[in-house]
């Protein structure tokens, strides 16, 4: 499959500070792909180099099959942009910064009218749409904004901390847009966030950034699997069978160990399939049960071990 | 060039500025006064006062250090008349180019360093719009405005003047050649002025107030003309305004070329 984005030692610095360190990724068609980091990780960075905005100290980078130095005017009409900051005219309404931008991007003259009103209805903006956006809340902001990255109907799309600063109901709200326009459109996303939540929800595949630097990129199944072997099951026990199933759990574990957090144990096996087996053999051992639960590490979990350790499940 | 990228900058930005109180007051205020409320207490208020102006020394002394030129220009007027002349016509012509000065750096300085702080730019920067494509944008959403109200002022101070004077002068002053050159050939060179400076400080600031404060210095050649004509050492005569006209445009050309050089996506993103 054809990489829609495509880097190779991508470099960044600003003084002593390397912003970007020797990025090599790709992210294919179709894809909501999450860039994740801290703060000050170089997500923005990226972004910026990605659309021809910010030049590269050294290294390459092509998206859409166009070179972001050379070609970022013919770029940037098919790539479509939320900022961190929303970046909205406050002292215009809703369609004049649509109308502003939709000039801007090019977009047919005869085709203006029905685009704006359609995102405006989209994005639930319609009964406001001739308000000063000065007067609307967070959240409104960010949904005027993602229907401006839409307005020229971009192929792919950059989203910068969709949902940051944002109350738990317009995050929500916010994030639900995000998956019905890759599910509905089609849409590549390159979702950069430090929501692990959001990007455990929303991405096929995940990067993650630390100082620059990408530590590791893949699936948040792939990459557990690349950082823990095994499978970790919770047993939660009737107490008076404790002491039978932790002796023969500590003999099925792979390493030997079981974590007692009464009346829960942890044990951690070679795969899935081991698990009936060693229910059969809870059972005829006398041991009682109440429930037996895989723990599939998320993505957060990845993350914080990615990141020096930090969080490690069991 | 993408002219219809560049209109939409023009037209956001006057929308902009046209629905903010703090810009648009002095833009309305100063040309105000300077071409309806200075006009007309300089012709008005010795006639008001009942003060006769050929009993003034300082004005007598004033008129015979003038250059032989303008002192033909004014011969055959009695003092009343030559002194509204000198004051409509010569006194007050520096003054009207602080209004496309004024206006020029107060929309610059809201486009430029105002779109900073309200942290509009970098959607601007993710568009195809090209870094000259921009710049021109930005240029001519302070210049055109500061041409056309330097026009539309000009109209509204010649009939002020106008008016004014009749009583004393019987006739119409205005047009006359030199203030023509001054408004088609200077005003619009001290737009650029005002533009210039405001451009390369916007670059170094983090706000509009800080910009407009930092670009009030601009004003201070004007300032130099005025005083120059008050202590009888220069006069707005037609040659001299067409040379001013040129070294502006110079000086214009200067400063945004060097404007130019310093606006580029990368930096001004690496500002934000």
């Amino acid at each position: 499959m054809q990489p829609v984005i495509q880097t190779h030692n991508l470099t960044r610095r600003f003084g002593g500070t390397v912003a970007v360190d020797g990025l090599t990724l790709e992210v294919y068609a179709g894809e909501v792909f999450g860039f994740l980091g801290h703060n000050g990780a170089g997500k923005t960075t990226t972004v910026r180099l990605l659309n021809g905005v910010l030049l590269p100290s050294s290294g390459s980078a092509r998206v859409l099959d166009l070179d972001p130095v050379k070609d970022g005017p013919a770029l940037r009409r098919r790539v479509g942009v939320l900022p961190e900051t929303p970046s909205l005219d406050e002292r215009l309404t809703a369609r004049e910064n649509l109308r502003i931008y939709a000039d801007l991007y090019g977009v047919p003259a005869d085709q203006v009218p029905r685009r704006i009103e359609a995102l405006l209805e989209t994005f639930e903006l319609t009964d406001r749409a001739d308000d000063l956006v000065g007067g609307y809340s967070k959240g409104m902001k960010q949904r005027l904004a993602l229907a401006r990255a839409l307005l020229h109907e971009p192929e792919l799309l950059f989203l910068d901390e969709p949902t940051a600063g944002l109350d738990p109901m317009a995050a929500r709200r916010v994030r639900g847009m995000i998956a019905r326009l890759s599910r509905e459109t089609g849409r590549t996303v390159f979702l950069c966030t430090h929501n692990l939540a959001e990007a455990q929800r929303l991405c096929d595949r995940v990067a993650v950034l630390e100082h620059g630097r990408l530590l590791a990129v893949g699936t948040p199944a792939e990459l557990a699997h690349r950082l823990w072997r095994g499978l970790c099951l919770e047993v939660e026990l009737v107490p008076a069978t404790a002491p039978t199933a932790l002796d023969l759990l500590r003999r099925v574990s792979q390493d030997g160990e079981v974590e007692w957090r009464e009346p829960v144990a942890i044990v951690r096996l070679p795969n899935r399939e081991a698990i009936p087996d060693l229910v059969t053999a809870l059972v005829e051992a006398g041991v009682r049960l109440y429930r037996v639960t895989p723990q599939e590490p998320t993505l957060e979990d990845v993350y914080f071990a990615l990141h020096g350790g930090e969080e490690v499940p069991t | 060039m993408n002219w219809r990228a560049v209109k939409a900058i023009v037209r956001k930005d006057l929308i902009v500025v046209a629905r903010s109180r703090g810009v648009l007051l002095p833009l309305i205020l100063v040309p105000a006064i300077i071409l309806v409320v200075l006009p007309a207490l300089v012709v008005l208020a010795p006639t008001a006062t009942g003060l006769p102006t050929t009993s003034l020394d300082d004005m007598k002394r004033f008129m015979a250090a003038m250059p032989p030129g303008l002192q033909a220009k004014l011969a055959g007027l009695d003092d009343a008349q030559r002194w509204t002349v000198l004051a409509l016509v010569y006194f007050l012509a520096p003054l009207y180019l602080i209004i496309p000065l004024m206006v020029s750096s107060v929309i610059a300085a809201d486009s430029f360093a105002g779109e900073k702080e309200r942290k509009t730019l970098e959607a601007l920067l993710y568009t195809p719009t090209t870094d000259g494509e921009l710049f021109l944008g930005k240029l001519l959403s302070a210049w055109l405005p500061a041409v056309g109200v330097a026009l539309g002022g000009f109209v509204l101070y010649g009939l002020v003047a106008n008016l004014t004077a009749w009583p004393v002068m019987g006739r119409l002053l205005f047009p006359n050649g030199m203030w023509l050159v001054l408004v088609i050939w200077v005003a619009p060179a001290v737009a650029g002025l005002g533009l210039g400076t405001m451009v390369l400080i916007s670059g170094r600031v983090r706000g509009f107030q800080e910009a407009y404060q930092l670009g009030g210095a601009v004003v201070l050649p004007l300032v130099l003309l005025v005083v120059g004509q008050a202590a009888g050492v220069l006069y707005f005569s037609t040659g001299l305004v067409l040379l001013l006209g040129l070294l502006l445009w110079g000086v214009d050309a200067a400063l945004l070329w060097w404007g130019k050089r310093t606006f580029r996506r990368g930096e001004l993103i690496a500002r934000l």
